[in-house]
């Protein structure tokens, strides 16, 4: 009797073991109504504009997992970085999804905060995925995400203004724009350009002459090199012969949109994400009255950082929630989802299929940005990758507002990056 | 000694909880603070050991290679050496900012409590009125007066184009930035030194004054001989706590100007915030500009205190 039961207990416990391994692999066979889990999904997109139709999607998922409940939770995009990371460090109070801006992702996944996705069933499609957009997600050698939505910076044009000031293209190069400004002024009175005062949008300017901020291959830091000091040359020039207007040094890019949307400003760099906001604008006229157009080039070439938001989850999610967090991502990101928001956003999709959907080949934003997040230019996907903006913050403002010598106010930044930022990095 | 326990042990078993409270609260996070700056410890270091954990369940973990460690008096030498930061410009700016702040709160401050002090009609609704800058929340103000302060939608170039003036860019230049944070904290603060004052001008025995008109005094030597010097221990202590609060102020330049432009009217505690909390938390760093303001108002407080008692003021 004794030994019978022991012998029970024995293979009791050897299958307890046995479920135990196996219960880690997300089972590929479970039922969508079974799968029971609550999840906190932290979306950074504009609450007016954007999320609404993510939440549309929601409700769609909701359909086919019924008993998976998500807790949709806007966070703000200038404090969710911040949220993400106090929290996960707190190990409570995090999401377990996340819409992480793509510089955020190797910075997270430096620190041990995601989980990384590799064998999992959401890159078993990796290849289907647009290169640049999945190239963020990587982090020494794993992946920590799958990109959601891709973006770049654009040249945003006035339709009514141009063909007022009888101009037929958008123009191409930086010198082109300051004939056309100077055009528009004289035959409408309005404003040619607003370049907004920030770092991130003067990177077409340094990436037109063929420069860059840091050089994460051989580890230089180059943001003072004379191809960046000439690109951002040619910015002030802009600004001080008043083809663009000259930004606050508050509020710019609030001031920026304002312009454009109230007809006041013919040209601005900027995204898609801003498309939803012009379209639903009442004194701008519609989308038709919206031109979208690659950034003008430089001596060297036309170039646009890559931007975009990815998935990623919490590396604190417990292992039995993690399936429903699996599905909950694929479904949002699968192709038909992708052309989803394509449609109702204008934003642009990462999958290569989702491009040959009907809705989405006839989408006129989306066929306007393809071809310029095509050229767009890789950032150095490294864990200190979004601390370069500050610095650069402080430059664009000096140059643009302060009119101050581009050479010095770079030379500073540079010394910048070498003490706070990449201190194992050379100097140029 | 014991004996000294023991006749006021009760004295002692109720200040114990709020020692308790105040070493939790306070000591704890101060000795911790103070630690930290002796290291070089980030977000990114701070763990021994670093996990990845793969969402089909497996973790692999190594040991931090450069996890945090001791470094000495390291931080310091290279924020007061200019190398790390920019302490010396935000120290000027905060020392110019702090003493911009509390004249104009005090001068302010002191006129409305001497308007206040006489009898007159509605005086009740005036002083209600006067104190609601203190009720509203200070991001509050901040954010309209940021607003007014706008230089393409705001009130006050919309008044200035009205008159035919041109608009002034008023966060484009640093002067102009730290003149709207400077407006606004008088604003917000200007209040609490009026109640003060007043409550020290109603101490004043009215027989001063008469004494002094009696003696033919003008009303400018009544101010000076006898306001003033009744007004002294009021006035040193809302000077000092101006002040401290003044240096700490974070919201009104973190909401107002955001440091801008370019980080030019930055102070000392909005410029740690960046520090602890922008990119890569670099803890010790934030630490270390955390100890060297605590160091900075604590001898201010020496120096002022001794001051005081020079002049015969028990403090």
């Amino acid at each position: 009797m004794r030994i019978r039961t022991a012998g029970v207990v024995a293979a009791f416990a050897l299958a307890l073991v046995a479920a135990g391994c196996g219960g880690a692999e997300p089972a590929k066979t479970t039922d969508p109504k079974d799968l029971k889990a609550e999840l906190t999904w932290w979306d950074t997109s504009d609450p007016k504009n954007e999320g609404p139709a993510f939440q549309e999607l929601i409700a769609k998922f909701n359909q086919t997992y019924p008993n998976v409940k998500i807790n949709y939770q806007s966070v703000p995009f200038g404090e969710a970085q911040n949220k993400f990371k106090t929290a996960a460090a707190a190990k409570s109070g995090a999401p377990d999804i996340l819409r992480a801006e793509v510089a955020w992702v190797p910075e997270f996944a430096s620190l041990g905060y995601l989980y990384s996705l590799d064998g999992s069933d959401l890159l078993a499609d990796e290849s289907a995925y647009v290169a640049t957009p999945l190239s963020s997600n990587k982090f020494n050698g794993k992946t920590y995400g799958v990109p959601q939505v891709t973006d770049s910076l654009a040249l945003l044009y006035n339709k009514k203004i141009f063909t007022d000031a009888g101009i037929t293209s958008a123009p191409k190069t930086w010198a082109d724009v300051k004939t056309a400004a100077a055009t528009i002024k004289a035959k409408t009175g309005k404003d040619g350009l607003f370049i907004n005062a920030g770092g991130y949008f003067l990177l077409p300017f340094i990436y037109g002459e063929g420069g860059d901020l840091v050089d994460p291959a051989s580890k230089k830091i180059v943001v003072n090199s004379s191809a960046d000091v000439d690109g951002i040359k040619i910015a002030q020039d802009l600004v001080n012969s008043g083809a663009a207007v000259k930004p606050p040094a508050n509020d710019s890019y609030g001031t920026m949109m304002t312009l454009f949307k109230e007809q006041k400003v013919a040209m601005i760099i900027n995204g898609p994400w801003e498309v939803n906001n012009i379209k639903t604008a009442p004194t701008f006229g519609g989308l038709d009255n919206l031109g979208v157009a690659a950034v003008p080039a430089g001596s060297k070439k036309a170039g646009a950082p890559v931007g975009g938001h990815n998935y990623v989850i919490w590396s604190g999610v417990p292992q039995e929630k993690t399936a429903a967090a699996i599905a909950f991502v694929k479904f949002m990101n699968s192709a038909t989802s992708q052309a989803f928001i394509a449609d109702k956003l204008g934003l642009l999709p990462t999958r290569k299929s989702a491009y040959d959907i009907a809705s989405v080949k006839s989408n006129a934003i989306v066929s306007a940005f393809k071809p310029v997040v095509d050229a767009a230019v890789a950032r150095p996907w490294i864990p200190e990758g979004g601390q370069f903006f500050g610095p650069l913050d402080a430059m664009a403002t000096e140059v643009l507002v302060q009119g101050k010598d581009p050479k010095a106010s770079l030379d500073a930044v540079a010394n910048k990056y070498k003490t706070e930022v990449v201190p194992s990095y050379s100097a140029s | 000694m014991r004996r000294f326990f023991s006749k006021h042990w009760y004295a002692w078993a109720m200040v114990a909880p709020v020692v308790v409270v105040l070493a939790v609260l306070i000591l704890y996070p101060l000795g911790r603070g103070i630690y930290l700056s002796f290291t070089n410890t980030t977000e990114a270091n701070q763990l021994s050991e670093i996990c990845t954990k793969s969402i089909t369940g497996t973790q692999s973990c190594e040991p931090n290679p450069d996890a945090a460690h001791f470094v000495g008096l390291d931080n310091y030498l290279h924020v007061l050496g200019g190398q790390v930061g920019e302490f010396w410009p935000w120290l000027a700016i905060t020392l110019i900012w702090t003493v911009a702040c509390v004249v104009f709160h005090y001068g302010l401050g002191l006129g409305l409590a001497v308007l206040l002090h006489r009898p007159m009609r509605l005086r009740n609704v005036y002083r209600v009125l006067l104190i609601l800058p203190w009720a509203v929340p200070s991001f509050v103000s901040a954010f309209a007066w940021r607003f007014m302060f706008n230089e393409q939608f705001g009130l006050f170039n919309g008044v200035l184009k009205g008159l035919g003036l041109s608009p002034v860019a008023w966060f484009d230049n640093q002067w102009t930035a730290l003149l709207t944070a400077v407006v606004t904290n008088v604003w917000l603060g200007v209040p609490f030194m009026m109640v003060s004052l007043l409550g020290g001008l109603q101490t004043i025995p009215s027989e001063l004054y008469e004494a002094a008109t009696i003696d033919g005094a003008t009303p400018w030597q009544r101010f000076t001989n006898v306001t003033l010097p009744g007004l002294r221990p009021v006035s040193m202590t809302v000077v000092l706590l101006g002040t401290i609060w003044t240096f700490n102020m974070f919201s009104v330049i973190y909401l107002v100007t955001g440091g801008q432009p370019a980080g030019q009217t930055e102070i000392l505690v909005t410029g740690a915030y960046r520090a602890a909390f922008e990119g890569i938390r670099n803890y010790a760093l934030s630490a270390t500009y955390g100890v060297l303001i605590l160091s900075i108002l604590l001898v201010f407080s020496v120096f002022y205190r001794r001051l005081l008692r020079r002049q015969g003021e028990v403090w």
